[in-house]
């Protein structure tokens, strides 16, 4: 699995070149090795939140802090780093992000989701299926899926301990009761490996079938709250749901108006100030290859 | 330990040659190893660890050790080269008890301590747990125990030269009570497997 192996086209992946007034990805040593301690036990407990010394980084809570400090704890030299921000490459979370690992580590950058070893998301998980070399970060803001519920930490841990998830099952039921389905449809608590409640963070639900035995290994990073968790590779993730309500993805009417798909994540967009809007693919990067058409529909 | 007596820092050997990227490099594999249990990492690290301690092992402790954790040194390694070596390159904490150590560093399969009286964490923190690096003589994918579990794609087998049916029992006995557990790196010369407390073995 030496990420050299892989197969890099020349164009989609750019070479950065690093400021060497930083430490190798910005941490210092200490700090990387308290938090590859932290993740090394948070893949041998899938779903369980594994407590970290979070560090203020050069940006506010919110913007990512846990999920950059994950990533600067894992990535080398060797890796091509790609960074979305609800599925686009463009956006200004995405674009400072990717900014900060070229500048701080100089490693290669790219937007295609193919071409990566190493992505860092916010908020989607990218439609083209992820491989096994390939590891993908999460940016979470609220890790503790428990908290709207019963907001006392020390209790959510302790019905953790206990696998005592009836009020999450409680709040889905009024859910199907009140509005005749369960009303999440982002941040959809899930199941993993039939033990821990875990958050994925606020994906879209649409998005939580991709966390089942998916070949790559998902990351998780809350700067804010202090919390690492991890899913390994090949692992059962489930969506919570009830065997007469059973879980279901969103489904759109419409296909993209770019490049004309109908099984991706999409979004409304405006186009003009006349209430003209059309609806287009959520991940840029495989938005883009489908029209370049290197994906057949 | 024997903090008082002076060491003679020429007969300590060289450690990683570039901290941040050695180190990262070298955490890569434990992590690919500890997320694909029983996946064999070649490891070949540039140092020179004193007779005795595998290079894989060494460096996979000189990746994850510094003054934040206790290291327990099993029999053959406690009092000598290693315990110097160690404990000049991270400033870990060395601990006469197993079971008060966060890694637990055991020179050959004979000195292995029960798992079950290492640290296994609580239900509420279950990260609380010891992680064992075992030296190994051979690791091999051909043939040995069937491993099931998170990780693990299909079907996988590992054999660990020198662990018996007796391993086997034991590890059932520590994981039993799931969320708590151990996590063991298996460390040949030039080799690391990792089987995290989720990976069942069937014998």
């Amino acid at each position: 699995m030496n990420p050299l192996d892989m197969q890099t086209s020349s164009i989609a992946v750019t070479p950065g070149t690093r400021d060497d007034g930083y430490n190798f990805a910005y941490l210092d040593e200490r700090t990387k090795r308290m938090i590859r301690r932290a993740i090394l036990k948070a893949v041998a407990i899938p779903g369980y939140q594994v407590a970290f010394g979070s560090r203020e980084m050069p940006l506010p809570y919110g913007w990512g802090t846990g999920g950059i400090q994950v990533t600067a704890a894992v990535i080398g030299p060797q890796d091509v780093l790609k960074v979305i921000d609800q599925g686009a490459d463009d956006t200004v979370n995405a674009v400072n992000i990717r900014r900060f690992f070229q500048r701080t580590t100089g490693v290669a950058v790219t937007e295609r989701t193919r071409e990566a070893t190493l992505i860092q998301t916010r908020h989607r998980i990218p439609e083209t299926p992820l491989a096994k070399h390939q590891i993908i970060v999460y940016q979470v803001p609220q890790p503790e899926p428990l908290q709207r519920l019963e907001p006392r930490a020390f209790e959510t841990r302790r019905m953790h301990g206990l696998a005592e998830y009836g009020l999450m099952h409680v709040k889905l039921y009024e859910d199907i009761a009140r509005f005749g389905h369960v009303a999440t449809t982002y941040d959809y608590p899930v199941m993993v490996n039939d033990r821990y409640l875990m958050a994925p963070s606020p994906i879209p639900k649409f998005d939580n079938p991709k966390m089942h035995m998916n070949p790559a290994l998902q990351l998780f990073g809350a700067g804010r709250e202090k919390r690492i968790y991890a899913i390994p590779p090949f692992t059962k993730v489930q969506s919570l749901a009830f065997d007469d309500h059973p879980f279901a993805v969103q489904k759109w009417s419409a296909s993209c108006e770019l490049c004309g798909a109908a099984d991706s994540f999409l979004d409304e967009v405006v186009v003009d100030d006349r209430g003209g809007r059309i609806h287009a693919c959520s991940d840029s990067d495989y938005c883009r290859e489908r029209r370049e058409g290197s994906v057949q529909p | 330990m024997n903090g008082l007596t002076p060491i003679d820092l020429s007969t300590i050997g060289r450690g990683f040659d570039n901290l941040a990227l050695d180190s990262q490099a070298v955490f890569r594999l434990a992590l690919s190893a500890m997320s694909r249990p029983g996946d064999i990492q070649e490891l070949t690290a540039g140092i020179e660890s004193p007779a005795g301690l595998h290079p894989a092992a060494g460096a996979v402790l000189l990746a994850l050790l510094d003054q934040d954790t206790r290291l327990w040194l099993s029999p053959a390694f406690a009092g000598g080269h290693v315990s110097t070596y160690l404990r000049f390159h991270t400033g870990c904490v060395l601990v006469a008890d197993a079971a008060e150590a966060d890694f637990v560093l055991v020179a050959n399969v004979s000195e292995l301590p029960a798992l079950c009286a290492l640290s296994l964490g609580s239900e509420e923190y279950p990260e609380r747990s010891a992680t064992v690096v075992l030296q190994v003589e051979e690791l091999s994918n051909s043939a040995g125990w069937p491993l099931s579990g998170p990780g693990i794609e299909g079907a996988k087998v590992l054999r660990i030269e020198g662990l018996d049916e007796g391993f086997v029992t034991q590890w059932r006995q520590a994981q039993a009570e799931f969320p708590r557990g151990v996590d063991l790196f298996a460390a040949s010369a030039g080799s690391l497997a990792a089987l995290p407390r989720t990976t069942r073995l069937e014998a």
